[in-house]
């Protein structure tokens, strides 16, 4: 370093610098060019950085290098995914994107049109994906045809939480419809058990929200309501009542519910302080972190009313150049729907496999339910997307309805101001 | 050759760090403001299609809401400052003992990070966690302080964490003012039996408006930016009661791939800067080129 630092104070004028960078660019490029085929390789972008979640990307680390691929592990933690996306958005407009990246819904799509996708349909149709994945997930990871992403997961969203001991001694089961979820919640608060744990974020209320709007107006009415945005349904008399259910919700939560993360909500269930939560299937992973048996010390079901809202997590595959990084995509896509990563991760992670040929036997209750309620419902035509967990519909969208349902908690705020509101945020966000 | 680069030097050596700033200040307020006249939405796109993302801005209640919380947090937030940093500047000039300790005690929040104070104030005002939890364990049973859960106050919140944080600051600029004052005019005038109250208001405030220009240059642009202290606080709740134009802009860049929208509100944000700092850069030029 110093001798080029003087190169440059004393021979002012001299190409010595001229040279040095001519050097180093002649180098990088012998570099480049001299790199042979050295297996599959992939790069994967996610965010699952937490004990659970790092877990079971390990398991797939692992497989891929048993199977002679390379794997560079960029995990980008922070904002739900936030980091990550930024993180994304520079690496594709450099042009270098990553193999594969853990993205899901609509935003699949968006990438897609942004040009950025790659068609692994190839793999889809060797491994029979079409066969094995239910058919409204396997509709988010195709794009105009082809598949372009890969589940890894099944999340169900419209699941209610409660501490066992707490309904048992006095008195209660788990409430099949709305009314009698409020009866149980009004004459558990009259003895000073908080009905319902909840942290006051947006996006849990929004979970809240969607899980009531299901339960009330079934499985049409959310469908037209929020992957269609279907005006009359989003102005409908069931809307307002969906709002007045959210308003009397209110009423369940405790005081100091603002700003709270929604673990330390399922701790309140746990030791019995609250006797409800409305949460996806990430919460099943806290009570069995903290040693609690499904059916005995917490029981789970869903929450009144028909259907099953999903949230899939998957890795979109994006363009790469090279040979040994496309081969590398393809070695990676098809080992995430394989059935020994479904089994392995789903287990780790609270949530279901994908794929509908996976053995459950070494799963809990809960999941036992959950894949029954998808096979039944996927049948039946009531298998929906969250909205609130960005499978329905595009960030600005899903964001508009949850900044009013959010205001609407939050506030004094009339059903009907809601509903207006709601037709308004959602015009805009067009 | 040396008379040459004598010559040259102060270019050369400045050339870099303004062809950075031209690029990295000037080129990307340039580009924010194309995009924000785009339909940009997960990637930036560059056609040109006029004031849409403006009129959505203006649509969003969202918005609304952001920019009232900016004229009240950045109104209390300035004023209240103000008058308590000069308060105690005030108090600590009366040739007390112990003036060093004191001033580095009410100087140290400064040298907090906006989210330790968010935090730490987060907790102090949950309900059922700080003060009111407090008060009630001493008896008074009646006492409620739930701003921070409510969303018609919960901006005063973060104003009052702000004033904790930076009414020092303005102490300290303010005590400097202080002592800058002529000491032989006040000594004049305490000979002439003036009150020591009209002293302040008549004689070492108005000497001090300069420094009054400073701190309040310094509190505005600290309020406009505001982003960290509310993220801790509040994280813009309860609903987004306390978003401001900043957490409105990092949300829409950042969480819901709206580009456009984010680019809008920030050229609004950076007009809204300018509408405070150009009549001071204005005044400042202005007096200089009259010497």
């Amino acid at each position: 370093m110093n001798s080029v630092n003087s190169t440059f104070k004393f021979k002012w004028g001299n190409h010595m610098f001229k040279k040095l960078v001519v050097a180093a660019v002649a180098t990088s490029f012998t570099l480049t060019a001299s790199v042979s085929y050295a297996g599959p390789k992939a790069e994967v972008l996610h965010w699952w950085t937490s004990g659970g979640e790092a877990k079971s990307v390990a398991v797939l680390q692992k497989e891929f290098s048993e199977n002679g691929g390379s794997w560079t592990d960029m995990p980008v933690a922070g904002g739900g995914g936030d980091a990550a996306m930024t993180a994304l958005r520079a690496r594709v407009l450099s042009g270098n994107a990553p193999a594969a990246v853990q993205l899901k819904g609509p935003s699949i799509q968006e990438w897609y049109e942004e040009g950025a996708l790659a068609d692994i349909s190839a793999v889809a149709k060797k491994n029979n994906w079409s066969k094995v994945l239910p058919a409204s997930i396997a509709g988010h990871m195709k794009c105009e045809g082809k598949w372009c992403a890969a589940p890894v997961n099944v999340h169900r969203i419209d699941w209610i939480w409660a501490n066992a001991s707490v309904l048992s001694s006095n008195g209660f089961g788990m409430p099949k419809t709305w009314d009698e979820f409020n009866a149980t919640a009004r004459a558990l608060q009259a003895k000073g058990i908080i009905p319902l744990a909840h942290g006051g974020q947006a996006w849990q209320d929004a979970t809240v929200f969607e899980a009531v709007a299901l339960g009330i107006g079934g499985a049409n009415f959310f469908h037209d309501a929020f992957v269609k945005l279907d005006k009359k349904a989003l102005q409908s008399d069931t809307m307002v009542k969906v709002f007045d259910q959210m308003r009397i919700m209110r009423g369940f939560v405790d005081k100091n519910f603002s700003g709270r993360d929604w673990n330390l909500a399922t701790a309140m269930v746990m030791n019995g302080e609250a006797a409800f939560q409305i949460m996806g299937d990430w919460a099943k992973g806290e009570f069995l972190a903290a040693g609690k048996v499904p059916g005995k010390d917490f029981l789970c079901a869903s929450t009144p009313g028909e259907g099953f809202l999903y949230n899939v997590d998957s890795f979109a595959m994006f363009k790469v150049k090279g040979s040994e990084r496309q081969d590398g995509q393809k070695l990676l896509a098809k080992l995430i729907v394989g059935k020994n990563f479904q089994k392995v991760f789903n287990l780790n992670k609270g949530s279901i496999p994908a794929r509908t040929d996976v053995s459950l036997n070494e799963f809990d209750h809960c999941a036992h339910v959950s894949a029954a309620d998808m096979n039944a419902s996927s049948v039946g035509g009531t298998l929906l997307p969250s909205y609130a967990h960005g499978m329905a519909l595009r960030g600005a969208q899903a964001g508009a309805i949850t900044d009013t349902v959010t205001a609407h908690f939050n506030s004094k705020m009339s059903s009907k101001d809601a509903v207006a509101m709601l037709v308004k945020a959602i015009d805009n966000s067009k | 050759m040396s008379n040459w680069l004598e010559k040259h030097l102060p270019k050369i050596v400045l050339g870099p760090s303004f062809l950075a700033i031209i690029l990295f200040v000037y080129g990307f307020i340039a580009w924010t403001a194309w995009i924000s006249f785009t339909k940009s939405r997960l990637m930036p796109k560059y056609d040109i299609v006029g004031f849409i993302q403006y009129d959505r801005l203006f649509d969003s209640p969202r918005w609304d809401v952001a920019i009232d919380n900016l004229f009240i947090f950045g109104f209390l937030f300035i004023l209240i400052s103000m008058f308590l940093g000069l308060l105690i500047a005030i108090f600590l000039d009366q040739k007390i003992r112990i003036e060093g300790a004191l001033r580095t005690i009410y100087l140290y929040p400064m040298a907090l990070s906006l989210i330790v104070t968010g935090t730490a104030w987060k907790w102090i005002l949950n309900p059922g966690l700080g003060l009111e939890a407090v008060v009630k364990s001493w008896g008074f049973t009646n006492f409620t302080f739930d701003w921070v859960i409510n969303p018609d106050f919960a901006i005063y919140t973060v104003v009052i964490a702000g004033v904790w944080q930076a009414s020092g600051f303005v102490m300290a600029l303010f005590l400097a003012g202080l002592r800058s004052v002529d000491q032989e005019i006040i000594k004049a005038a305490q000979v002439d039996g003036v009150p020591t109250f009209k002293i302040y208001s008549a004689i070492i405030i108005p000497s001090m408006a300069p420094i009054f220009l400073s701190a309040f240059i310094v509190l505005a642009h600290l309020a406009i930016k505001s982003f960290d202290l509310v993220i801790a606080l509040t994280g813009g709740g309860p609903g987004y009661a306390t978003d401001l134009p900043a957490t409105y802009m990092y949300t829409m860049a950042f969480s819901r791939g709206d580009i456009g929208q984010a680019a809008s509100s920030a050229i609004i944000m950076m007009l809204v800067v300018f509408a405070v700092v150009v009549p001071y850069l204005y005044s400042e030029l202005r007096n200089k080129n009259d010497q």
